[in-house]
This record gives C-alpha cells, structure tokens and sequence, in this order.
C-alpha cells in the first residue's frame, strides 16, 4: 500500500490536496464546511485514515515482543515511522526520538525527568510571556516542587518576543528555556536559533514548544541546535494522542527515565531494574503503535507535497486573509508580528468571540473562540478572549472569503 | 439566519448591549463569583436579602451576548421574589434553555420574559452561557452569610 502524497508539481494545488480529505466535502447547517480551526487540531487524509485501518486490519500484533509474523511486522512499520520523524526534523539519530501522546507529555516527560535531576532550589526556568499553559504549567509544578523560579520573557504590543529583555534574564541561576517556535494564540514565529544561541551562550539548554510550527515550516533541529523539541502528531495532519519528543542524545542519556513498565526495562529484579537503551527508555508500556503508524503517514504525506510548498502557499493565504478581515469595521487583529505563521486571531467591536464563533458556525465556518490556553497572552492584550482563525494547507482564498461574509454577518446581527 | 434570530432575539442583544441592575452592592448579604473556565467569562452576583425576600439583585463581569443578558434579566426577574420562587424559576429556566421545559405554569414561578432564551435549546454549547449567572445566584443563595462582607 501506498501513503505517500501524490506529486504536485509546480504551483501548489490546493484542489488536489482536499480530495485527499474525505472530511472537507460535508456541509454543516447545510452549509459547505469551512474549516479554519487548524491549530487546534487538523483534518486527516486518506493516506493516514487508510494507514491506520491497514494497520488494525492486517498487522496488529504487539511491538518488541513477540517472534511471530505478525509482532515482527507491526515493530517494522513502528521503528520505520520512527525513521520518517527523525528524517521530518533532521534529527541526528532515531534514538534520538521518542514517541509520547502529544507535544504536552513531551514537556511534562522532560519537566519530571531532566527538570527533577537538573532543576534544584534557587534554579531559574525562563518561559515566554506567549507560551500555551502546556508550556507554563509543567514548569510551575516543577518550580513549586523544587523551590525554583519562573522566569517570563515579555512580548512587545506586536506579539513578538523582546530579545533585549530575554537575554538579560538569561543567567548563572537559568537551568532551562522553553519557547514556542510558532504561537498558537498569535501566529508569531519566535527567532529560535537567536534564542538558542543566547541560551547556549550562557550554557542553558532550550526546549522548544513546536506544536504550531511543524505544520507550517521545515524544523531543521540540528540546524536550530536546540537541545528538546516537543509537537503533536493531531496539528500535523496525524492522529490524536501521538506525538514526538526529540532529544538530543547525551541529554537523553543522562536523564533518569519518565514511566517505569515493559519494553523501558533490560532486565528486572527485586533489587535492581536495568533501564533500556535509548529511545525505549522513554517509552514504558504498548505504545500507541497505530497512532505512531498513522503519524509516520501524515509526515509522508506532508514531504510528498513539500513542507517549503505547503509554507509558502499558507503564508499566501494568511496575507490574503489579514488583508481581507483588516477591512471590516472594528475587527482588531491580535498578534501583528512580522514573521507569522497560520494564525489570525482577532476581536470584533465589543461582539464576544462566543458569538461569533456562534454566527460563523451557522454559515458552515468553523473557527476557535476563547483563551486558546493562553491565558497570560490574553491578559497582555487586555482581552478575556478571541476569535480565531487557523489556516492549513487544504484551505483556499474563497474560505476566506467567507470568513470575511460571516464576520459581516456578525456585525449585522448586532447591528 | 432564522435559527441565529431565535437565539439573538431583539430582547436579548438589548439586554447584552445595555444590561440592567449591573453595579456593585457594597452592603450586599450574599455574594459569589461564577465563572466559565472554558471561555473566561466571569460574572460576580450581588443579593440583599431581607429574611426570605430578594430585596436588591445585581451582577457585574464580563462574558458572551448571552451570558449577559441572561444575568440581566435573571436580576430583573428575581428582585423581589423568595429564595424558594428563585430556586423554582432557576429550575424552570434550566429545563426551557436544556429543552426539557412543560408547559403549563404556577402563577409564582412563570417565566415570564425569560421565554426569550428559549432558543438557547438549539445551540447546546451555549446552555452554559445561559445558566452561568444562575448557577452563581445559587452559590450565593448558598453562600453561608459569614463569608459575605456585612460589617
């Protein structure tokens, strides 16, 4: 069977690439379907729906186990998914990736196991003050446990980080700094290697937060040089409840392991267990073989079209979106950074995003509407919440359209 | 747009827009805070009462066109009732904005007005959005009077 995408050739068509979602043809409220709640989570296609059921239908067995046919094929096709993630963000070595149920385990994994050697009384942590609470909260815990600090880099009225500002926190008591390479809240796309290299200027290590940034940019982690990189397989065109912590090896190594259970042991005694080598250390218990199946799927499928393809064409939209929504009366736009990637977040006269969110969904438009877990971003920009808009690459320039309709509509009703 | 009119009534973006009995009562005997985790809508309910008589109602906060509205109104309704005729409209409401309501009604306990969210129904994710002020009206029923700043 098949799963890679079918070429596209010269410009991006988008056309081809919604028929590969079977979900886009429905209507809703009789309505064509309008998807635009992408960084929440993004629609599957046929290449990973297929994957999985291909999976569940003709090689389930249990991974590392067992040395019948059907074990050996199904850690086949999990160790190949491994080989697809490692080669989608250039990592050095598939030991180097590990498999956990999302870009929020992937931070908790490294909070509870690097944080817990590194992280003692006194320690510093530096955040961003637009980090999603998957990356504040694990932090927190972690800082309340060990009698360290939170430390948080401020934005500037744009949405983007302040460098100057980040920099001087950075000191001898900083143990670690976690960042998020694309907003969920704002759509900013943080200078990332500038911020790693300030880190490891001063000897800190950096854990970046890609859960936006994977489906939208090529992550070149050795390039980036950062030292954890966490995403979701769900945002990626993936299933739900898979997703990918890349570490680099001899931190990884060092690192006591997160769960004790099968497949993460050598071997077990009373006295004493033998942790596994790298990456099974890290991986306790059956995995979630369908869901790594299905996510080494999606990443073919993204790689057949071509990332940088798929970037520039959403970047396109994104544009052709700001331009169209900055028209109507009293729409604010909420996050101006310069370099943005997939989001447009947005509030509309004193009109609740509720409401919105509400009227849009009459007109087929599916959008998000609240905190978007990014409660401290909300509070920087003095609103309790927001519309927002999410872009992925099956979306087209008469979505936005009407978007733009709806939010007219919007205003009509509170006229 | 006629489902989106049976939700936005004229009452209810009226309300929304210029909400009644919205202000503080320092001197209030029940008070709590509600709010909605979900979408950060967050509403503070104010209550003198005087024995078993609601003599003054109000609420303060931020939320949606329904939230809103329906603290609005909830306080309109509510000033001058008993915490029994309350706690009886409370379940009424509950029962029309969920789809469970009967019809036929005891004089006390007529919704009156607050028929306007019955389109509310329709939209199941915003039952919440509608309920939220009540839901806060109880926990300051509820409220042990100790807790309430009196002096």
């Amino acid at each position: 069977m098949s799963i890679a995408a079918k070429p596209v050739s010269g410009v991006f068509d988008v056309e081809r690439v919604r028929a590969d979602f079977p979900i886009l043809e429905q209507k809703v409220h009789g309505k064509p379907l309008v998807y635009l709640d992408n960084a929440a989570t993004s629609q599957k296609p046929r290449a990973v729906i297929d994957a999985i059921s291909h999976y569940y239908e003709g090689t389930n067995a249990n991974i590392h186990r067992a040395v019948h046919h059907l074990s050996e094929q199904a850690t086949e096709e999990y160790e190949a998914a491994r080989i697809t993630a490692q080669k989608f963000i250039n990592a050095g070595s598939p030991t180097e990736i590990i498999f956990v149920r999302g870009t929020t385990e992937g931070i908790n994994l490294v909070a509870q196991t690097f944080g817990r050697a590194n992280i003692h009384a006194g320690d510093e942590v530096i955040v961003t003050d637009m980090e999603h609470h998957s990356d504040i909260v694990p932090w927190q815990l972690l800082a309340q446990d060990r009698g360290a600090k939170l430390r948080v880099a401020p934005i500037n009225d744009r949405g983007e980080l302040i460098l100057e500002e980040y920099e001087k926190l950075l000191g001898p008591k900083t143990k670690l700094v976690c960042v998020t390479h694309v907003s969920n809240a704002l759509g900013t796309i943080n200078p990332v290697r500038q911020i790693i290299e300030m880190a490891h200027a001063q000897g800190v290590p950096v854990l970046v937060d890609g859960a936006q940034a994977v489906p939208h940019l090529k992550v070149d982690v050795q390039a980036l040089d950062c030292d954890f990189y966490s995403f979701s397989g769900h945002k990626i065109y993936g299933p739900t409840g898979i997703g990918v912590l890349y570490g680099k090896k001899a931190l990884l190594e060092a690192m006591p392991p997160y769960q004790g259970g099968g497949d993460m042991i050598l071997s077990v005694t009373f006295e004493k267990t033998t942790y596994n080598r790298l990456p099974y250390k890290f991986e306790a218990g059956t995995p979630d073989i369908a869901g790594v199946i299905g996510l080494g799927a999606a990443l073919k499928y993204l790689t057949g079209i071509g990332i940088q393809k798929i970037g520039g064409y959403e970047h396109e939209l994104l544009d052709y979106a700001t331009a169209a929504v900055s028209k109507i009366p009293g729409l604010k736009i909420i996050g101006t950074a310069k370099e943005k990637a997939g989001v447009l977040s947005f509030t509309l006269e004193n009109i609740h995003p509720h409401d919105i969110g509400t009227i849009l969904d009459q007109e087929g438009i599916a959008i998000r509407t609240g905190h978007h877990c990014s409660q401290p971003v909300m509070r920087r920009f003095g609103v309790d919440s927001t519309a927002r808009a999410s872009f992925a690459m099956y979306n087209t320039k008469q979505e936005v359209d009407a978007l733009a309709r709806g939010i007219e509509k919007v205003r009509e009703v509170f006229a | 747009m006629s489902d989106l009119r049976d939700l936005y009534q004229d009452v209810i973006l009226e309300h929304s827009k210029a909400p009644r009995n919205y202000r503080e009562q320092p001197a209030a005997n029940h008070k709590a805070e509600g709010f909605n985790p979900l979408c950060g809508d967050h509403f503070t309910i104010f209550i003198t009462l005087d024995g078993d008589k609601i003599q003054d109602i109000s609420f303060q906060g931020s939320g949606c066109a329904i939230s809103k509205a329906s603290a609005s109104m909830m306080t309109q309704t509510l000033k001058g009732k008993t915490r029994a005729e309350a706690e009886q409209l409370f379940t009424r409401f509950h029962d029309l904005v969920t789809g469970h309501a009967e019809g036929g009604a005891g004089s006390e306990t007529e919704l009156g007005k607050l028929e306007v969210f019955s389109g509310v129904s329709e939209f199941p994710v915003r039952v919440k959005c509608a309920t939220l002020a009540w839901h806060t009206l109880n926990a300051a029923l509820e409220g042990k009077q100790e807790a309430v700043t009196t002096e």
